[in-house]
C-alpha cells in the first residue's frame, strides 16, 4: 500500500484551497447570474396560475415549479404563503417548498461540474420524486395528529 | 491529467461566458429586466460574502488537519449510522445558499466520502433553524415539526437510492 503522504502545511492547505474556490468561482457566478435573471423575469403572481384543483397532480405542479425555481428558502416560505391563501392545496404547497430546496435545475451545472454529472442527475432526480412523496406524507400525518 | 484539468476549468468559464452573452440577448430584449437583475445579483453576492470566507477557512482547515482516512472512518462506506448523524448535522447547520459547498463536498468526495453522505448533506440543507421563525409564521409550528422530521428520514432513503443508482450505473 502506498504510503499516505505528510499533511500540508498552512501555505499549501491555504493554496490548495483558493485553487479549488477559483475553478468554481466561474460555475457559481453563472448560477448567480441565471437566479438574478429569473427572478427579475417571472412575476411572483404567475405561479398561482399554473395549478389545477387535483391534489396528485398539483404535487407534482408544486414539485416542478420549486425545483425550476432557486433562491433563499425564505423567499420560497413567502410565495407558498402567498400560493395558500391564493386556495393553492398544501400537499401542493408542500412539494413546491420542498423541491425549492432539495432540487436545483439552475444550480444543475454547477452541480454536475463540481459532484459529478450521474451524481447530479440521480440526486436531482429522486429529489424531484421524493418532493412529492414528502408531501403527501406530512400533509397526510398533519392532518392525523 | 494536467490537460483533463484546463479543459475542465476552460469549460467552467465557457459555461460562466454563454450565461452573461444570454443575460445580454434577455437584456436587449427586455430592458427593463436589467435593473432588477443587477440589484438581485449585488444583493446575492453581498449575502454570500461571508459564506464564501467561511468556507475557504473549512476548506483550509479540511486541507490542512483532516487526513483521507479520517474522512474514510467517519464519511466513508464503514461510517454507518455515525456517517449519517454527520451528514445529517451539518447540512441543518451548514449556512449560505446550497451551490457554495459544492467545491468542499468535492474535496470531501475526493477524500473517499460516500456519495450517499453528501445526497443526505444537500438534502438537509433544507432545514435551516434561523428561518424557522418565519417559517413557523406562514405554516404553524405543527406543520414545520413534521416536515422537517419527514425531511430528515427522507435525507437518509435519498442517500441510499444515489448509492444504490450509482453503484449500478457505473
Amino acid at each position: 500500500m502506498a504510503k499516505e503522504k505528510a499533511r500540508p502545511n498552512l501555505k499549501q492547505a491555504t493554496i490548495k484551497a483558493a485553487r479549488a474556490l477559483y475553478k468554481s468561482l466561474p460555475i457559481l457566478l453563472g448560477v448567480i447570474v441565471l437566479i438574478s435573471l429569473a427572478n427579475a423575469l417571472i412575476p411572483k403572481s404567475f405561479y398561482t396560475l399554473l395549478f389545477s384543483k387535483i391534489p396528485l397532480l398539483d404535487s407534482f405542479i408544486g414539485s416542478t415549479i420549486g425545483s425550476i425555481l432557486a433562491g433563499n428558502p425564505m423567499t420560497s416560505y413567502i410565495l407558498g404563503g402567498e400560493m395558500l391563501q391564493q386556495g393553492v392545496s398544501l400537499i401542493a404547497v408542500t412539494a413546491f417548498l420542498v423541491a425549492w430546496v432539495t432540487v436545483g435545475i439552475v444550480q444543475f451545472p454547477a452541480e454536475a461540474m463540481l459532484l459529478g454529472k450521474r451524481f447530479a442527475i440521480v440526486r436531482n432526480v429522486s429529489a424531484f420524486v421524493l418532493a412529492i412523496i414528502v408531501a403527501l406524507l406530512t400533509v397526510f400525518i398533519v392532518n392525523l395528529i | 491529467m494536467r490537460i483533463q484539468k484546463i479543459k475542465e476549468n476552460l469549460s467552467a468559464w465557457w459555461f460562466l461566458l454563454i450565461i452573461i452573452v444570454l443575460a445580454v440577448i434577455v437584456f436587449l430584449i427586455k430592458p427593463t429586466a436589467l435593473m432588477p437583475s443587477l440589484t438581485f445579483f449585488w444583493n446575492i453576492i453581498l449575502k454570500i460574502i461571508p459564506v464564501f470566507v467561511l468556507i475557504f477557512v473549512l476548506m483550509v482547515l479540511v486541507n490542512l488537519f483532516i487526513k483521507s482516512d479520517w474522512i474514510v472512518k467517519y464519511l466513508g462506506k464503514s461510517a454507518g449510522i455515525k456517517g449519517w448523524l454527520f451528514s445529517i448535522v451539518g447540512g441543518i447547520l451548514s449556512a449560505g445558499p446550497i451551490y457554495m459547498w459544492y467545491p468542499l463536498l468535492n474535496e470531501l468526495q475526493k477524500k473517499g466520502a460516500r456519495n450517499g453522505y453528501v445526497a443526505a448533506f444537500l438534502y438537509n440543507r433544507a432545514i435551516k433553524i434561523p428561518l424557522l421563525p418565519l417559517f413557523i409564521y406562514y405554516f404553524g409550528l405543527l406543520f414545520v415539526i413534521v416536515l422537517t422530521f419527514v425531511m430528515i428520514i427522507a435525507s437518509v432513503f435519498q442517500g441510499i437510492i444515489v448509492e444504490k443508482v450509482l453503484e449500478v450505473w457505473k
